[in-house]
């Protein structure tokens, strides 16, 4: 048998019978990115379909002066509360969070014709009070349309003068573009599973041989140290690989149970997203596990490794950030760049757009390329004297 | 048989090894004595290729280990002064690694890791994790892991380092059962005991280079002295080193 196979072997013998492993590899990394993702979409999404069949409650001043409007808004559910003094100093202090003021000359300008003041008090840094303060807003404002049209018919006048310009929204989102703004983490969190999966065996190889003493006796045996090396390698890429299968599983259920239907997305985790993905994981799986294990040989002890790899973890967030913030075009040359070009096919594929097969094989040549040249880098420093000797 | 002609070694400004020759025969134990820092154990990872020396030659039954490391390797069984075993793996688990790092297939290593077992008397704890194991077992473990393949020499550096009477006592015997079988046996120690009581051969390092060689009485003579310790310290001068 080969060296490298041995090692490879060995190496995921021992692994498998760590806890600390296990649990990074097959739980923590993959299933807790899903899980929060889960809970949180759950929150976010109750609470949006809720609010917009619950009804409002607003604290109204002088509702005597305006009964018509205040009825009109008690069909779109508006809930009138007790009026209260000093609505300003109550707002500011936090101790009713809207209200609408109607002013007491209202009725009369109503009847003359005249723009009838009402004021809407709340505090817009309050997030939830500003989408509140929203819906009373748009309440008013259809209320207010209507009367407009129905003022214009009574003396003779067509209602769309009112309107010059008609304003019609034909988004072009599709019910699965929408899908992937929601699922926008998950090709970050695919990448961070890769990282998280196997950087116990990365850090292992070198600093973790070295503090316990093993990796001078293990050297001294007659198979090439590269062999060695490209053992340990497979053994990280195994784990990172396992993990990324397993947090796609899991992001699958996580689609599964979301009522993706109820909020007008829909996303597509299933077997061809995963045959598309899984393939293009690959190289980038062994990028990272040679990137981690190169880093880590710097490394004088164990610790000191997982300080240096949190930094380097730290790395693929860099295309996620520019994703997710400067929404630029894609080009065919991002799918040259590793971790952009994995990430841009992730995305591309949860928007239900197609995977050219250039843009695959580019990805996956350019990534393989980019391992090949750090492996050349980790050989030579797995080959020199330094490493060898135990501090 | 293992011949080491001329090895240089420095590590930045400092020279570790200056010109250190020596040869240590089939069917003998030689011991490499030296105080602390004379470059006992860079001498002998340049034997086992763990380190290039800058100049100099190493041949292990002839075969030169700069040109041919794996063949050299291959009739070497090592015990360096790291000997760390992997815990999650039992001792035998341990030993039979290195079985097939050498190219045992499963059914030799099985075999020859029973007769191992049985000569170091590890029944006992050789199918144990060798987390917790004694100083005594994991010295055992790492000897068997480095004899797993039967090498013809075999080379220790401070195997008595941190085991207490009984245990050294047994590791003597071994080796001596191994110089009966014709091994070429290399031990580096700085303790004297160890020399007067184990090696056929003396060759005493200091500052990086041979200061003495010969059988412990050939030392005491050669020093006009009763006592090893006080030909050693003669021979390497008192300000060699500090002496443990």
């Amino acid at each position: 048998m080969n060296g490298t196979a041995i090692v490879w072997i060995k190496e995921l013998r021992e692994s498998l019978r760590d806890r600390r492993v296990l649990i990074n590899a097959f739980l923590l990394g993959p299933l807790l990115g899903p899980l929060i993702f889960l809970l949180l979409m759950r929150v976010v999404v109750d609470r949006e379909l809720q609010r917009a069949q619950q009804s409002l409650p607003v604290v109204v001043i002088g509702a005597e002066y305006a009964p018509n409007l205040l009825q009109a808004l008690g069909q779109s559910g508006l809930q009138v509360l007790p009026p209260v003094d000093n609505p300003e100093q109550a707002v500011r202090s936090q101790r009713v969070d809207l209200v609408l003021r109607i002013a007491p000359s209202f009725a009369e300008s109503w009847r003359a014709g005249e723009p009838a003041q009402v004021d809407l008090i709340y505090d817009a840094s309050r997030r939830e009070v500003g989408a509140r303060a929203q819906r009373l807003h748009g309440m008013l404002d259809s209320y207010s349309r209507r009367i407009a049209a129905m003022r214009m018919v009574s003396r003779g006048l067509s209602p769309t003068l009112q309107a010059p310009l008609l304003i019609s929204e034909r988004d072009q989102a599709t019910a699965q573009s929408r899908g992937a703004v929601l699922f926008g983490v998950l090709p970050y969190m695919l990448v961070l599973t890769a990282f998280l999966g196997g950087i116990f065996l990365a850090i292992d190889a070198t600093a973790g041989e070295r503090e316990r003493q093993s990796l001078e006796p293990l050297l001294v045996n007659p198979v090439p140290r590269w062999q060695v090396l490209a053992g340990k390698l497979l053994a990280s890429a195994t784990f990172s690989f396992s993990s990324v299968c397993l947090s796609l599983l899991a992001f699958a259920l996580a689609g599964a149970l979301l009522p993706t239907e109820r909020m007008g997305v829909a996303i597509d985790l299933g077997p061809r997203f995963v045959f598309i993905v899984l393939p293009v994981m690959v190289p980038l799986v062994l990028l990272i596990a040679i990137l981690q294990t190169l880093v880590a040989a710097f490394a004088r002890s164990y610790r000191e490794a997982q300080t240096h790899l949190g930094l380097l973890q730290l790395i693929p967030m860099i295309p996620s950030a520019l994703l997710a913030f400067l929404p630029f075009k894609q080009q065919l040359w991002m799918y040259a760049v590793p971790l952009l070009s994995q990430q841009l096919a992730i995305m591309r594929l949860l928007r239900g757009e197609p995977v050219t097969l250039l843009q695959a094989l580019l990805s996956m040549v350019s990534t393989l390329l980019a391992a090949l040249l750090a492996f050349q880098l980790a050989r030579r420093l797995y080959d020199s004297e330094q490493l060898a000797v135990s501090a | 048989m293992i011949e080491v002609r001329d090895l240089h070694k420095s590590f930045g400004s400092v020279q570790a090894v200056d010109g250190v020759s020596f040869t240590a025969a089939d069917g003998q134990i030689t011991g490499l004595l030296g105080p602390n820092g004379a470059g006992k154990t860079t001498t002998l990872r340049m034997l086992y290729t763990l380190m290039h020396p800058d100049r100099g030659q190493v041949l292990v039954d002839g075969v030169d280990a700069a040109r041919e490391p794996l063949q050299v390797r291959r009739s070497l069984g090592v015990l360096p002064d790291a000997r760390g075993l992997y815990k999650r793996l039992t001792a035998r688990e341990n030993i039979g690694y290195f079985a097939a790092l050498h190219g045992l297939t499963p059914t030799q290593a099985e075999a020859r890791i029973d007769v191992l077992v049985n000569t170091l008397d590890m029944q006992e704890f050789a199918g144990r994790r060798t987390e917790g194991f004694s100083q005594g077992q994991r010295l055992k473990t790492a000897i068997a892991r480095a004899l797993v393949h039967e090498p013809r020499n075999i080379v220790l550096d401070e195997p008595t380092n941190g085991l207490d009477v009984l245990a050294t006592r047994n590791l003597r015997q071994f080796l001596r059962q191994l110089r009966g079988q014709g091994h070429c046996v290399l031990l580096s120690t700085h303790i004297m005991q160890e020399v007067a009581a184990l090696c056929d051969r003396v060759v005493i390092i200091a500052r990086g280079r041979v200061v003495a060689e010969g059988t412990p009485q050939q030392l005491r003579e050669q020093a006009g002295a009763e006592q090893l310790e006080e030909a050693f310290m003669r021979l390497i001068g008192s300000d060699a080193g500090e002496l443990v």
